[in-house]
């Protein structure tokens, strides 16, 4: 496998020479000193390359439009593409070869949980930088990553009281489908917790878990459409990851599971997934992120106008880890001018305190526990495959990774 | 005199409808200020009966009705709901809706449509009225059975009209409700039932029977939807296993490119539908279309295969083990050159999608009855291929005895390249088939290869009915399991039983005798 990924690096390498060439001829006079490396670490094959191809793009994209900017600091940013190929231990290799090889500065990657499991002990290892740009399941602070996805109180939590409340429809039984890591049964220990402090009993929740890639959901939709027949109204909350979402929603559409009866909310759903997929049996189906596509304002009008003439494609969408993944690179490039380095020992304590006006609409700021304050947004699908923003908080949420909801963080309190 | 009263009765007409309007127009009040809000005019207009308010939800639904900052509604061709005339569409923004105004929006409409002439429109308005019971449905559907003369509609309002006297205070109704909301075998009834329990001690007796009754009849059922699911398993696993019975069952080669050449053939499905977009009336019967042109892809490739590199192999089974696996990551990493990591969509024409409900309520998703019905048609065309086809006799032939065969005129290197021609071009049928409920990705393979050789080793090496039955075996067996252990786990159970069924049979279920197999 790892044979494979030299050609990426340079297929990378050359279409990023390609398109420096294609920049005006106003080039910039670059002031002393080596290009500042970015590392890019995503799954470009296997079944995360779904979601994570996206994310190689938008750090591209904001590669070129810092060099177009004059860089940082007067130096250039040069990007380093790996491939891991959705495959956990190689995530690791790819990890060092960045930090040893390639010597990078500071790196955007990883989707799933254990993938940043995976690279967590050598970005402390090697004293990296490593941004997150996916929401998670928290439990987890480490000096050397920044997470600038949601946290459980951030998204599921939300999510979840969204489906008990009126508007949601006062779901009383929830169903818990996951697939088999880390994030998803983390997320569910949580869940459980929350729902068992709001009155829901264990014998209302239903917990199912399958293999990445699962393909054959039959059995399980059938399940859950008896589980919902047992009186009382029904919602699942899905922390389905990668392709076999395809299938998932499939199945849904095609037995009949509409959106008035049983809603679906997902946390790793959202407008790239569903371009692949006919939305119309899934409209009313929700989704809870911190931004969305359809999110109204100038921030998100450039953002997107920004990937669309970058990928050259008036119909590519934009979704929330494009979203974190833009907003931890502009405070990562306002730390690095704030430090006057782009040195992990300075830059670090530079990053805490950064704000941005990220293109959700509302002012995001890195707080102390590595993690941003985000609003948190629900929308439903529509028949196009956006998402209609039903239910939002007023202000941005400060993210909580420790959960108050496990037990074991009782002692953590600060 | 008579003059007075013709004036009397004329301006009594003009008011008539004026008054109407002014209940219809002030029912509107509110629409779009909120979900909650639009959520009770939906309501209203409902219990409203004004047959005006049937576009004016249809358009709500479809998210077309848009409102002006100063509060008209106004139609999709621009008229004022309220007033039905041209209005003032300047600032006007689409009312937006959520699951709870759909909700609203299919009871509403559910109770406006009860009467419509069209008989699909009834029988979904009786499915809607059943789904949103409430007392004042009684009369409405009173007067609708009253009317109605088709039996399957006139069933679903009975159960409509069951389900809403449960919430009604009339205790005879009630209690004949029970009786009546027992002969149906839905989960919703059920669930109306164990619902209706908690707020009527009175009846928990009629009450428990009705949901033993429904129990019974949901059980039956449940047994019949999991044999389906599991025929569905089996006969993906089949179709995927078939052409290893014929390259490693028939041939002895073993294929790790197997799963590559499913993946290909459902690239050649894609290939065919993106052909096929630009052609309107082509474009729904791509899938039909594919299934010779996946086949004939992935059989050159298999005689390409064959004959450049497996046939200097032929009684090397590592070295070709090694070499089909090197050809398999080849084989994916080409496809992932030209047609990107990304998965591609293959849609499914509108004839597999949805779900086909069978008498007594057994419901099974057409794309997966169409996939037994394929792996049935493509097993026959391979026993029909072997049986009364010259390619198969003379398969049979160098199968049973290579020299004999060749020295009565059979071109034994031919035949070979064939039978593994034919083999991959299963292997290519098979990927038509998973398109449908797979992800096409480069990975697609990967995820049978294992399966396939399980499927052939536990049926028997070389024996058909052995493929056969031990794919159905293998499907049924999971998803009997897969309620109890979860997915993960009832895959295990399957893997660990094999295993031990093959250390007592070495040579499968249907193990070939005879001189040649002892060979």
């Amino acid at each position: 496998m790892s044979s494979t990924t030299p050609t990426f690096t340079r297929r990378a390498a050359l279409s990023g020479l390609g398109s420096a060439l294609a920049l005006p001829a106003i080039r910039p006079a670059w002031a002393q000193g080596a290009p500042i490396k970015i590392g890019v670490l995503h799954s470009l094959s296997g079944t995360m390359a779904i979601s994570e191809t996206a994310l190689r793009d938008t750090v591209l994209m904001m590669v070129e439009w810092a060099n177009a900017q004059g860089g940082v600091l007067g130096r250039k940013l040069e990007a380093v593409v790996v491939d891991p190929a959705s495959n956990w231990p190689l995530f690791a290799e790819k990890a060092r070869e960045l930090l040893q090889v390639h010597k990078v500065d500071v790196t955007f990657g990883c989707w799933t949980s254990v993938s940043r499991k995976s690279v967590l002990p050598v970005f402390e290892e090697l004293k990296g930088l490593l941004f997150y740009p996916v929401q998670y399941e928290g439990e987890e602070e480490s000096p050397n990553i920044f997470y600038t996805g949601a946290a459980p109180n951030q998204q599921a939590i939300p999510a979840v009281e969204y489906l008990m409340s009126a508007d949601g429809g006062e779901a009383k039984r929830i169903v818990l489908l996951g697939t088999d890591y880390v994030y998803p049964r983390t997320t569910n220990r949580i869940l459980r917790g929350f729902l068992n402090s709001k009155g829901i009993a264990n014998a209302d929740i239903m917990e199912e878990y399958t293999p990445f890639g699962h393909s054959d959901w039959q059995g399980i939709v059938a399940r859950v459409k008896r589980f919902a027949g047992e009186g009382k109204k029904t919602a699942i909350v899905s922390t389905i990851n990668g392709d076999a979402n395809v299938p998932f929603y499939r199945e849904l559409g095609n037995q009949g599971i509409k959106a008035e009866d049983i809603p679906c909310v997902a946390f790793s759903v959202g407008e790239e997934e569903l371009a692949g997929i006919d939305t119309r049996p899934l409209v009313g189906h929700l989704a809870a992120w911190n931004y969305f596509m359809s999110v109204p304002g100038t921030p998100n009008e450039e953002f997107k106008k920004l990937w669309q003439a970058y990928i050259k494609n008036p119909k590519r969408v934009t979704n929330d880890p494009m979203e974190a993944t833009y907003t931890g690179f502009r405070m990562w490039m306002q730390a690095v001018q704030k430090a006057g380095t782009p040195a992990v020992a300075q830059v670090t304590p530079a990053l805490i305190g950064q704000k941005l006006m990220a293109p959700c609409g509302f002012e995001e700021e890195m707080l102390p526990n590595h993690h941003l304050s985000k609003p948190v947004l629900i929308g439903e699908v529509q028949a196009d495959g956006q998402f209609n923003i039903v239910w939002k908080t007023p202000n941005a949420v400060k993210a909580e990774n420790w959960s108050p909801f496990i037990p074991e963080n009782a002692n953590r309190r600060r | 005199m008579r003059r007075h009263l013709l004036g009397l009765f004329l301006a009594l007409l003009l008011a008539w409808p004026a008054a109407a309007q002014d209940r219809f127009a002030s029912a509107l009040a509110g629409l779009g200020e909120g979900f909650g809000q639009t959520a009770e005019v939906v309501e209203r207009l409902g219990a409203l009966g004004d047959p005006r308010a049937i576009p004016l939800l249809q358009a709500l639904q479809d998210g077309q009705l848009r409102r002006t900052p100063a509060g008209t509604v106004l139609l999709p061709d621009g008229r004022d709901a309220a007033t039905g005339q041209p209005g003032d569409a300047t600032g006007a923004e689409a009312v937006r809706i959520n699951n709870r105004v759909r909700q609203a929006l299919r009871g509403a409409l559910g109770r406006l449509q009860l009467l419509s002439p069209d008989a699909e429109a009834r029988r979904q308005a009786a499915e809607a009225v059943f789904r949103s019971p409430a007392p004042e449905n009684v009369p409405l559907l009173d007067a609708a059975l009253a009317k109605e003369t088709d039996p399957g509609i006139r069933a679903q309002l009975e159960l409509a009209l069951a389900a809403s006297q449960l919430r009604a205070d009339d205790a005879a109704a009630k209690r004949d409700a029970v009786a009546r909301l027992g002969t149906a075998a839905t989960t919703e009834a059920r669930a109306l039932l164990i619902e209706a329990r908690a707020a009527n001690p009175d009846l928990a007796t009629a009450i428990d029977v009705s949901i033993a009754a429904i129990e019974q009849r949901l059980a039956v059922r449940r047994a019949v939807e999991t044999l389906f699911q599991g025929l569905s398993l089996g006969s993906v696993l089949l179709l995927a296993a078939l052409g290893l019975a014929v390259t490693f069952g028939v041939m002895g080669v073993i294929n790790m490119a197997h799963g590559e050449f499913v993946m290909l053939g459902a690239y050649a499905t894609f290939v065919v539908q993106e052909l096929c977009r630009g052609i309107p009336w082509l474009a729904p019967w791509s899938l039909p279309l594919a299934v010779p042109a996946a086949f004939l892809v992935t059989a050159l490739a298999g005689a390409a295969l064959e004959r450049g590199l497996i046939r200097h192999l032929y009684g090397r089974p590592l070295e070709t083990l090694l070499m089909t696996f090197g050809v398999g990551m080849i084989i994916q990493q080409a496809v992932r050159l030209a047609f990107g990591a990304q998965n591609r969509e293959v849609t499914s024409p509108s004839w597999m999608q949805g779900t086909l409900t069978f008498p007594g309520g057994i419901a099974m998703t057409q794309n997966r009855l169409w996939i037994i019905v394929f792996g049935i048609f493509v097993l026959l065309l391979v026993v029909a291929a072997i049986r009364f086809t010259r390619f198969g006799l003379e398969m049979r032939a160098v199968v049973q005895n290579r020299r004999i065969a060749a020295t009565m005129g059979i071109r034994t290197g031919r035949v070979d390249a064939m039978t593994f021609a034919f083999g991959s071009g299963l292997a290519g049928l098979a990927g038509v088939a998973l398109s449908q409920i797979d992800n096409v990705s480069p990975n697609l393979g990967t995820g049978y290869i294992i399966d396939s050789f399980m499927v052939v080793v536990f049926g028997g090496v070389g024996s058909l009915a052995g493929t056969l039955v031990g794919a159905l075996t293998l499907g049924v067996v999971n998803k009997v399991l897969e309620p109890y252990a979860g997915a993960v786990l009832a895959k295990v159970c399957v893997l660990v039983a094999i295993m031990l069924f093959i250390q007592r049979r070495p040579k499968g279920l249907f193990a070939l005798k005879g001189r040649a197999a002892e060979s």
